[in-house]
């Protein structure tokens, strides 16, 4: 009883109304009257085939592209009619992780986490006193200074996780994160993530790692040619 | 410590392409060169136009056969013209001391001609010396008017070859112009694509728009103000060169181009300059990086 009702209070933090996305010149939507509803500190996963519109969901909610029909709320901003120009700060409150972890190549692993600080202004000072704790946070604690070529693949997945959540976004959105890593370390990067949803992060991760998905139980939601068919709150991957 | 970002970037950003910079500045400072000429030749023909229209005159000469009458008549209608300034009436003794004069070197042709073969006249002086046409369709058929002879017209022929030299250095900068855009569009798509990876992690992470854009933009401004200094500094050469060397017998003619020219349109090349180049960087950046 008291969690529903917690549940009817607090307002969702991610919401898609009768989403439509059709790409220009695909023959039919990616996304296809989507409605979902993601309440503040869940941890998600949209599973699905390849071309399903997974990824389509991703791109929405960083607003890099805008649905044909529908509306899609993310912190109770409407991202749909959001101008480009706001964007940027908007996107301040979401942190990213990608399956090739767009790493820069030519910095260490404190200046990748420091130079997403930097560019949306935040001094020296402050990287300094916050970059080395995300990093001991994700588990790199004494690898600070170590290039990318010089870290593993999970160890780079650690460093762009750091640097996701670095700002202490409201929602993490990860794209397929395990996807270049072998399954010891996927588990190792999902415990990452499971430390992260913990502080109050909602996380929303697109996967087809079957593995990962059946030993989390949590919330999947299932996407095949752009529809629905399946929203199960301690999923497996069927 | 943003500025210091910014501004070590756009150094960075100029020297990681150095051939194409240097490119890039030297149409930049030809285009801005013609452009600053262009410009200095606009001021010295209107200076010219000034001094030189200022003692024009318009002559009005009569016929042989003219009466009193018509001759007061044409001299009410003068001075009662609104495009007339001055008006002078010289008489056929006057004209012929004014021929003797002007033909004292050749004794043979002042004596062949007598006072009474020669003329008489109204000399005006109009308010613009600009409006002969209408003076010249109102008077050419007034009885008694035999001919009407414009001073100016001589110039204009000189003004029009001036006119033309300048048309031309425009003409050349423009099209130096195009090249220097294209330049500078190739150097900053070069630019964006060797930080593509920064670039998107910018986007990513939402850095402003201009945060991204600075060190692009800045880089095609600084190149654009380099090449309005070296085009300040072909012009300084010019006129020690040209003006104050080979041309200097033409002194007389052509009013003096003075160092306060010179730097009234370096201004102008400067704005031209930098705008020129920030507003083609500007636009590249949006189709390139679709910020």
């Amino acid at each position: 009883m008291a969690l529903r009702l917690h549940r009817v209070d607090s307002r969702p933090v991610i919401q898609l109304e009768q989403v439509t996305k059709t790409y220009p010149k695909a023959s039919r939507p990616s996304l296809d009257n989507v409605s979902v509803s993601i309440e503040k500190g869940e941890f998600v996963f949209f599973i699905g085939p390849s071309g399903s519109g997974k990824s389509t969901i991703i791109k929405l909610l960083l607003h890099e592209i805008t649905p044909n029909k529908g509306r899609v709320i993310v912190n109770s901003k409407d991202v749909t009619s959001m101008r480009s120009w706001k964007r940027p700060h908007f996107r301040r409150s979401i942190g990213c992780v990608f399956q090739d972890f767009r790493l820069l190549p030519n910095r260490t692993a404190y200046e990748n986490v420091a130079f997403a600080l930097e560019v949306i202004g935040k001094t020296k000072a402050v990287a300094r006193r916050v970059v080395p704790e995300v990093l001991e946070l994700v588990g790199l604690g004494g690898k600070e200074h170590r290039y990318p070529h010089e870290l593993s693949g999970g160890e780079q997945q650690r460093v762009a996780v750091a640097r996701a959540f670095v700002n202490r976004p409201l929602i993490l959105l990860a794209d397929e994160p395990t996807g270049n890593l072998d399954p010891d370390t996927s588990i190792e990067i999902m415990r990452l993530l499971d430390r992260i949803n913990r502080t109050g992060t909602t996380v929303v991760m697109v996967t087809h790692d079957s593995n990962i998905v059946n030993q989390m139980r949590r919330r999947v939601i299932e996407i095949e040619s752009g529809r629905i068919v399946r929203d199960q709150a301690r999923g497996v991957y069927g | 410590m943003r500025m210091k970002y910014v501004l070590s970037e756009v150094l960075v950003g100029l020297w990681r392409n150095v051939t194409m910079t240097i490119a890039m500045i030297i149409t930049m400072a030809v285009s801005l060169t013609m452009l600053g000429a262009s410009g200095l030749m606009y001021r010295q023909v209107n200076d010219m136009k000034d001094l030189y229209y200022k003692n024009i005159q318009v002559s009005i000469f009569l016929s042989q056969e003219v009466t009193d009458q018509q001759r007061t008549d044409l001299e009410t209608q003068l001075k009662s013209d609104p495009l007339v300034k001055e008006v002078l009436y010289v008489n056929k003794d006057e004209a012929y001391k004014r021929f003797q004069e002007m033909y004292q070197d050749a004794p043979d042709l002042v004596n062949a001609v007598k006072p009474d073969q020669l003329p008489e006249s109204f000399r005006i002086k109009l308010v613009n010396p600009e409006q002969y046409k209408n003076i010249y369709d109102q008077y050419k058929d007034t009885a008694g008017v035999d001919e009407i002879v414009d001073q100016s017209r001589l110039l204009d022929k000189i003004f029009d070859i001036l006119t033309a030299i300048q048309n031309i250095a425009l003409a050349a900068a423009v099209v130096m112009a195009i090249a220097a855009l294209l330049l500078v569009a190739n150097t900053i798509q070069v630019a964006a694509y060797s930080k593509r990876r920064e670039v998107a992690v910018m986007k990513l992470v939402g850095a402003s728009n201009w945060f991204i854009q600075a060190p692009f933009v800045l880089e095609a401004v600084v190149a654009g103000l380099i090449g309005a200094l070296l085009g300040l500094v072909a012009l300084i050469l010019a006129k020690y060169l040209l003006f104050d060397g080979s041309l200097q017998a033409l002194e007389g003619l052509l009013s003096p181009v003075s160092w306060g020219d010179i730097l009234f349109v370096f201004p102008f090349m400067a704005v031209i300059g930098g705008l020129v180049s920030a507003v083609t960087a500007w636009v590249t950046l949006r189709f390139y990086l679709r910020v």
